[in-house]
C-alpha cells in the first residue's frame, strides 16, 4: 500500500477548499470503487478527502423538482417513500446494481463518478489509453464481449458502469455542481463524455469542482416504468446491455417518453431517436420493434460483444413492453 | 467444541462456532513476531527472468527479507537434481503469467504489499501460448496420453448404428474460488522444529510435503488446519507458494504469514481444466444403446502434467457391449491445473448426459425412460455386480418431486409469454472411495467420548458425521462427544478429497466404538456387573478414570467383489427468456444414492452446495484469458461469476438412504462429488427442452442462447 494522507471535512466549502489545495487529492464518499482502484494501483491519491460528513443526504421534493444530495446512499434513495413513488424508474435502477452492502455506502455522487469495469483498465500490466493514455486499447481485438457498441472510438470501448446514472438521464436530471466561486448547473446526459481522443476523461467535471446534488423534474412517467437489466447472474454483475424505459400513455397513445440504455457506450446512452418516434404514436408492439430498431442505427461490434446488436433492441422491446403492461 | 449448544442432535457440531466467528482459521493465527510475506509475480507467460532489482524494497519501511532464485533459500530438495521442474526460487524459468518469482517478507502486511510492489524484473520473453483450443487443433502441439485407451466389443461401433450422434462439448477453465483465500502460516524454530498452520484439505499431506523438500524428520513438524474455508479441490496439494513460505521463516527465523490475492487464486493454485471432448453415441430404434465413444482432450500445464477421470463414466454408466475411450491431455503455458469438486467426471458427465439427452431426442424417447431402458445390472467394465444401487427408484423419485409428467418431449411446447419452461435430467456416478484411517477413542468416566484422527472438515461436516456414528454406537449423546481433527499428530488419515472420508475416517470411528464397547462389557463380566450397565459406572467401578483404544480401518476383499459407487439424479426446470437469453433455474430436484444417509443435515448441505456449484457450471463460470497476453481478464469475485442467492431456486433434496451391504460398517458412500457431477447436462438438457437450441458450450450465457438459432 502506499501511503495516503486522509482528511476530513465538513462543508462544501472547506471540501472544495481541500480540493484545490493539493492536485494530487480525491474526495472519498462510500469508497466502493476507489479502493479498488487503489488496491489495484490504478489510482494512487495523495489525499484522501472525506466528505461523508458534509451534508448533503436530502431527498425532497422542491417546487417541481425532486432534489437528492450527493451524498444520499443508493439504498436511501431506492427505499425512499418520494422516490419510489415519483421516481421508481430510479428506484429500480438503483435497486439493480452492485449489491444490498455496497449500496448502503455508496452515494449519489460517488455513483456517478465511478469508472468503467474493464479489465485493461484493472490490471496495471495491460495497455489501457483510460489509464495510461498512449499505452493502446486492450479491449479492441481483446476480451470485449461487456464492451460498447455506440460511441465509440478506437482509443477506448469501454462502457459506463452505473445503472443509476441510466435512469438518471432518462429522467432530464440536471446536475448541480458546487466550485470556489459558486454553482453551475449541468444536464445529466452532457456530465458524461464519449472517449473521443481522451478516454482517461469519464466526465465534464472540472477540477476545482464537487458535486452537491441533483434536480430531477416531477413526470407523470411513473406508472409505466421499467428498468430491465440484462446480465450473467441475477444480482451482483454489471449490465451486459440494460433499458431503462418511460412512459405516459393516455387513450393509448404515448404522450412523453424517455428511453435510454446502460451497458453499451461509455456514457447513459439515452436514445432520442427512438424517443421521437414513439412520441405520439401506439404502444403496439410494432411499433416498439420499430423503435428499437432506429436505435440500433450507428451500433458497431466489435467481435465478442457483436450479441449485443441482437440483445440490444430485443432488451428495449421487452422493456417497453414490461413497461406498457404494468397496470 | 462446546456442544452444550446444540438444539438437534443432527445439528453441525461446529455451526455455532462458524457463524459466531469463534472458529480459527489459519490466517487467525496471531503469532508473537508474525511477519508477512507478500508474493512478487511473473507479468511475462514464458521466458526467463534476466534480472531481478530487490534493492528498493529491502530499503522500503519494514522490509525484513526479500527472497527469489538470486538467494536461493534454503531447500535442500531442490538443491538435488531431479523433482518438479518448477522448484520455486531455484529457477530462474517462467513456465506462467502470475508465476511466484518473489517474497517480500515486512513487519505489516501493508508494507509487505508495497514493496513487492517495487522489486522490477526483467525477462527474456518466448513465444508462449494459453489458448488451450488452439493447443487440440494446431496438430504440430504437444499431445500425451492421459489414461490408457479403454475398448470394450468394436471400436466406434456407434457410427454404423441405426440411430447415430455425435457431437462436441467445449468446457472452459474454471476456477474453485472459495471464500477462504489461499495462505500458510510457517514457524520455523531452532532445531529444525516446525509449526504450520495450513489451508489444506490434509494435514498429514502438507506435513510430508514439507518433510521432503527440507528434507527434516516429519516428526519435526506439525501442521494444524483445524477449521478451512472451502476447498473444493485447490487445497489438496502443498502449492510452491507455501514451500516459499517455509522457505522464508527459515530464512529469517520468525513466523511467516502469506495470504494470496483474489487475483493470485486464478493463476497459482489451480483450476478446473478446459476440456474438448467428443462424444459418440449409437442405438437402434427401439432405444438400445449399441456403441459409446468418448474422446476427451484435457488442458495440462507445460512444467507438470495433470489427468482426471475425464471418460470413466462411458465405460460403465450403460449397459452398452461396445465402448471405447481415449484421453489426451494438453500442455499450455498456464500454472497446473488440480482436481475441483466433482473432478474429471463432472466434465465427463457433462458431455456423456447432453449426449444422451441428444440421443433420446433423436430416438423421440423420454430422456428418463431412455436412461432406464440401458441402466446395467452388472458393472460391464469390470464384470462384477454393483454393491448397490437404486437408479430406477431414484428416476422416480426425483421425477415425480420435479413434475416431469408435466415435461413435453417436443421442445419448446410450454410458452409462457416470453418464457420458456423445459425441464432436464442428468445422471452423476463417482467412485465410493475407502482408504486407510485411524482413529484414537477416548471413553471417560465423565460420559465424554474423545475421538481423534488427523482428518479434515473442509466443510462437509466432518466432526457432525463421525459423532453421529459414534453417538449411534455407544448411545452417547452428540454433546458428550468431541471429535479432533485438523492436527497432523493425531492418529493418521488421508487428505479429505474423492469423497472418501466418511466411509474412511467413519469406519475407523466405528471400529473403535464397537471395541470400546467389548472393553466395556469385558470388564463389567470382570467386576460381576450386569452386560448391559452403563459404561460410566463400569469405568467407576473399576477405579478407571478412562479406558483408550486405537484402531486403524481399511477396506477388504468386498472391494475385489464387487464395483462401489455412489449416484445422483439431477433434476432441474428452467425458464429460458426469449429475448433477452437469460436462463433461469426454477426448481432443483436432486436424488442422492449413496448407501446409509450418516448426517442427514449435512448430507443435505452437501447436495444443495453441489446444486449451487452444479448452477454455476452450467450457467455462469468460466475463467478468461487474453491470450495475446497469457493473462486472466476476469480474475475477481465481480467479474467471475459465482451463483448468488437470486440464482438459486427452491433445491429439493433427497436419498435413497439404503446401505450399501459391503462397502463399510455403516453402509455410507460419499456424496460430495456426486452432488455436482452431472448437473450441468441437467440445466443444458432442460434448455433444450425450453428452447430447442443445444448448447454444448459451457457456460450457458443469454448470448449463446440469441446466437444460437
Amino acid at each position: 500500500m502506499i501511503n495516503f494522507q486522509y482528511l476530513r471535512t465538513t462543508s462544501v466549502k472547506s471540501a472544495i477548499a481541500l480540493l484545490l489545495k493539493d492536485k494530487n487529492s480525491k474526495f472519498i464518499a462510500g469508497g466502493t470503487n476507489l479502493i479498488d482502484l487503489m488496491k489495484r494501483g490504478v489510482s494512487a491519491p495523495e489525499k484522501l478527502i472525506d466528505i461523508n460528513h458534509v451534508p448533503l443526504k436530502q431527498i425532497e421534493l422542491v417546487g417541481n423538482n425532486i432534489v437528492i444530495g450527493a451524498l444520499a446512499s443508493n439504498t436511501a434513495v431506492a427505499e425512499n417513500a418520494l422516490i419510489k413513488d415519483k421516481l421508481p424508474l430510479l428506484a429500480m435502477a438503483l435497486n439493480a446494481g452492485a449489491s444490498a452492502q455496497l449500496r448502503n455506502v455508496a452515494t449519489v455522487g460517488g455513483n456517478m463518478m465511478q469508472r468503467t469495469r474493464c479489465g485493461y483498465f484493472y490490471d496495471t500490466e495491460m495497455p489501457c489509453n483510460k489509464r495510461q493514455p498512449g499505452s493502446g486499447c486492450g479491449a479492441v481485438g481483446g476480451f470485449n464481449r461487456m464492451h460498447a457498441i455506440f460511441g465509440t472510438s478506437d482509443k477506448c470501448i469501454a462502457v459506463h458502469p452505473s445503472d443509476m446514472c441510466i435512469a438518471l438521464v432518462a429522467l432530464d436530471a440536471v446536475v448541480v455542481l458546487a466550485n470556489s466561486k459558486g454553482e453551475r448547473k449541468i444536464s445529466f446526459k452532457d456530465f458524461h463524455r464519449l472517449a473521443g481522443d481522451t478516454p482517461q476523461l469519464d466526465n465534464n467535471l472540472k477540477a476545482d469542482e464537487m458535486i452537491i446534488r441533483l434536480e430531477i423534474p416531477v413526470n407523470n412517467l411513473a406508472k409505466n416504468s421499467h428498468y430491465l437489466k440484462v446480465r450473467d447472474r441475477a444480482s451482483y454483475a454489471f449490465a451486459l446491455v440494460s433499458v431503462a424505459a418511460g412512459m405516459e400513455i393516455s387513450n393509448n397513445k404515448i404522450t412523453d417518453i424517455r428511453l435510454a440504455m446502460g451497458g453499451v457506450a461509455h456514457k447513459p446512452w439515452r436514445l432520442t431517436a427512438s424517443e421521437n418516434f414513439l412520441k405520439g404514436k401506439k404502444a403496439t408492439i410494432e411499433n416498439f420493434e420499430q423503435a428499437a430498431k432506429l436505435a440500433m442505427a450507428d451500433a458497431k461490434g466489435y467481435g465478442e460483444n457483436n450479441f449485443k446488436l441482437q440483445m440490444a433492441p430485443n432488451t428495449i422491446i421487452e422493456a417497453l413492453n414490461v413497461a406498457k403492461s404494468k397496470a | 467444541m462446546n456442544n452444550q449448544i446444540l438444539k438437534d442432535e443432527n445439528d453441525r457440531v461446529d455451526g455455532v462456532y462458524k457463524v459466531t466467528g469463534k472458529a480459527k482459521y489459519f490466517a487467525e493465527y496471531e503469532l508473537p513476531g508474525l511477519t508477512y510475506g507478500v508474493l512478487v509475480t511473473s507479468t511475462i507467460t514464458k521466458g526467463k527472468i534476466l534480472s531481478l532489482d530487490t534493492k528498493a524494497a529491502e530499503k522500503a519501511p519494514g522490509v525484513i527479507s526479500v527472497l527469489s532464485h538470486l538467494n536461493k533459500p534454503s531447500a535442500p530438495a531442490y538443491e538435488q537434481e531431479g523433482g518438479p521442474a518448477m522448484k520455486i526460487f531455484y529457477t530462474d524459468k517462467i513456465f506462467f503469467n502470475g508465476q511466484p518469482i518473489a517474497i517480500v517478507v515486512a513487519n505489516t502486511f501493508e508494507r509487505a504489499t508495497y514493496a513487492a510492489s517495487l522489486v522490477k524484473a526483467t525477462y527474456a520473453k518466448e513465444e508462449f501460448n494459453t489458448d488451450f483450443e488452439k493447443a487440440v487443433n494446431d496438430t504440430e502441439s504437444k499431445k500425451l496420453q492421459g489414461q490408457p485407451d479403454y475398448k470394450r466389443g468394436v471400436e466406434n461401433a456407434y457410427k454404423t448404428a441405426e440411430v447415430v450422434v455425435e457431437q462436441k462439448y467445449h468446457l472452459p477453465i474454471e476456477t474453485h474460488n472459495p471464500m477462504e483465500l489461499h495462505g500458510i502460516i510457517a514457524d520455523w524454530h531452532p532445531n529444525n522444529q516446525v509449526t504450520v498452520y495450513a489451508k489444506t484439505q490434509g494435514v498429514k499431506a502438507t506435513q510430508g510435503t514439507i518433510a521432503n523438500v527440507f528434507k527434516i524428520p516429519i516428526e519435526n513438524i506439525q501442521v494444524k488446519s483445524e477449521f478451512v474455508g472451502g476447498g473444493f479441490g485447490m487445497a489438496l496439494r502443498t502449492w510452491p507458494l507455501e514451500i516459499a513460505t517455509v522457505m522464508a521463516s527459515k530464512h529469517i527465523g520468525k513466523p511467516v504469514k502469506i495470504m494470496i490475492t483474489r487475483m493470485q487464486m486464478f493463476t497459482m493454485v489451480g483450476n478446473r481444466p478446459a476440456a474438448i471432448q467428443t462424444i459418440g453415441l449409437g442405438a437402434n430404434k427401439d432405444g438400445t444403446l449399441t456403441g459409446i465413444t468418448h474422446r476427451a482432450f484435457g488442458e495440462t500445464s507445460v512444467y507438470e502434467n495433470f489427468t482426471e477421470g475425464v471418460v470413466n463414466m462411458a465405460k460403465f454408466m450403460y449397459q452398452c457391449d461396445n465402448v471405447n475411450t481415449q484421453y489426451t491431455v494438453v500442455p499450455v503455458d498456464l500454472g497446473v491445473p488440480i482436481w475441483m469438486r466433482g473432478p474429471g467426471e463432472a466434465t465427463g458427465a457433462f458431455a456423456l448426459e447432453s449426449a444422451i439427452d441428444e440421443m433420446a431426442h433423436a430416438l423421440n424417447m423420454d430422456p428418463l425412460e431412455f436412461r432406464i431402458k440401458n441402466d446395467p445390472e452388472r458393472d460391464q467394465q469390470r464384470n462384477k455386480p454393483f454393491s448397490d444401487k437404486n437408479i430406477k427408484e431414484a428416476y422416480r423419485v426425483g421425477s415425480q418431486k420435479i413434475g416431469w409428467s408435466e415435461r413435453k418431449n417436443k421442445p419448446g411446447s410450454l410458452v409462457d409469454g416470453q418464457l420458456k419452461t423445459g425441464y432436464g435430467v442428468s445422471i452423476g456416478v463417482f467412485n465410493a472411495n475407502r482408504g486407510r484411517a485411524s482413529v484414537k477413542g477416548t471413553l471417560k468416566a465423565d460420559g465424554s467420548l474423545i475421538l481423534q484422527s488427523a482428518t479434515s472438515d473442509i466443510g462437509p461436516g466432518t466432526g457432525t458425521g463421525m459423532t453421529l456414528i459414534a453417538s449411534k454406537l455407544l448411545g452417547i449423546p452428540v454433546n458428550k462427544i468431541k471429535f479432533e481433527l485438523g492436527d497432523s499428530s493425531l492418529p493418521p488419515a488421508p487428505s479429505q478429497g474423492g469423497s472418501a472420508t466418511l466411509s474412511t475416517v467413519g469406519s475407523a470411528v466405528n471400529d473403535v466404538c464397537v471395541s470400546l464397547k467389548s472393553t466395556i462389557a469385558e470388564l463389567a463380566a470382570n467386576s460381576n456387573m450386569d452386560a448391559t450397565s452403563n459404561f460410566i459406572d463400569v469405568l467407576k467401578k473399576n477405579n478407571l478414570p478412562s479406558i483408550e483404544v486405537t484402531k486403524q480401518s481399511q477396506a477388504g476383499k468386498e472391494r475385489d467383489d464387487y464395483s462401489m459407487y455412489s449416484f445422483s439424479i439431477h433434476f432441474v426446470k428452467v425458464k429460458v427468456h426469449s429475448l433477452t437469453g437469460v436462463v433461469k433455474v426454477d426448481k432443483i430436484v436432486s436424488v442422492g444414492d449413496s448407501g446409509t444417509i450418516v448426517s442427514p443435515k449435512t448430507a443435505r448441505s452437501q447436495m444443495v452446495g453441489g446444486a449451487v456449484g452444479g448452477v454455476g457450471m452450467a450457467l455462469t463460470e468460466e475463467s478468461i484469458l487474453d491470450h495475446r497476453y497469457g493473462r486472466y481478464i476476469n480474475n475477481n469475485f465481480a467479474d467471475y461469476h459465482v451463483p448468488v442467492n437470486a440464482d438459486i431456486p427452491e433445491i429439493e433434496v433427497h436419498f435413497i438412504n439404503k446401505p450399501d451391504p459391503y462397502i463399510n460398517p455403516m453402509g455410507a458412500k460419499g456424496m460430495g462429488e456426486i452432488a455436482l457431477i452431472g448437473f450441468s447436462a441437467a440445466v443444458a438438457n432442460a434448455v433444450f427442452n425450453a428452447t430447442g437450441k443445444r448448447i454444448r458450450t459451457l457456460p450457458i450465457t443469454p448470448d449463446k442462447i440469441l446466437a444460437t438459432s
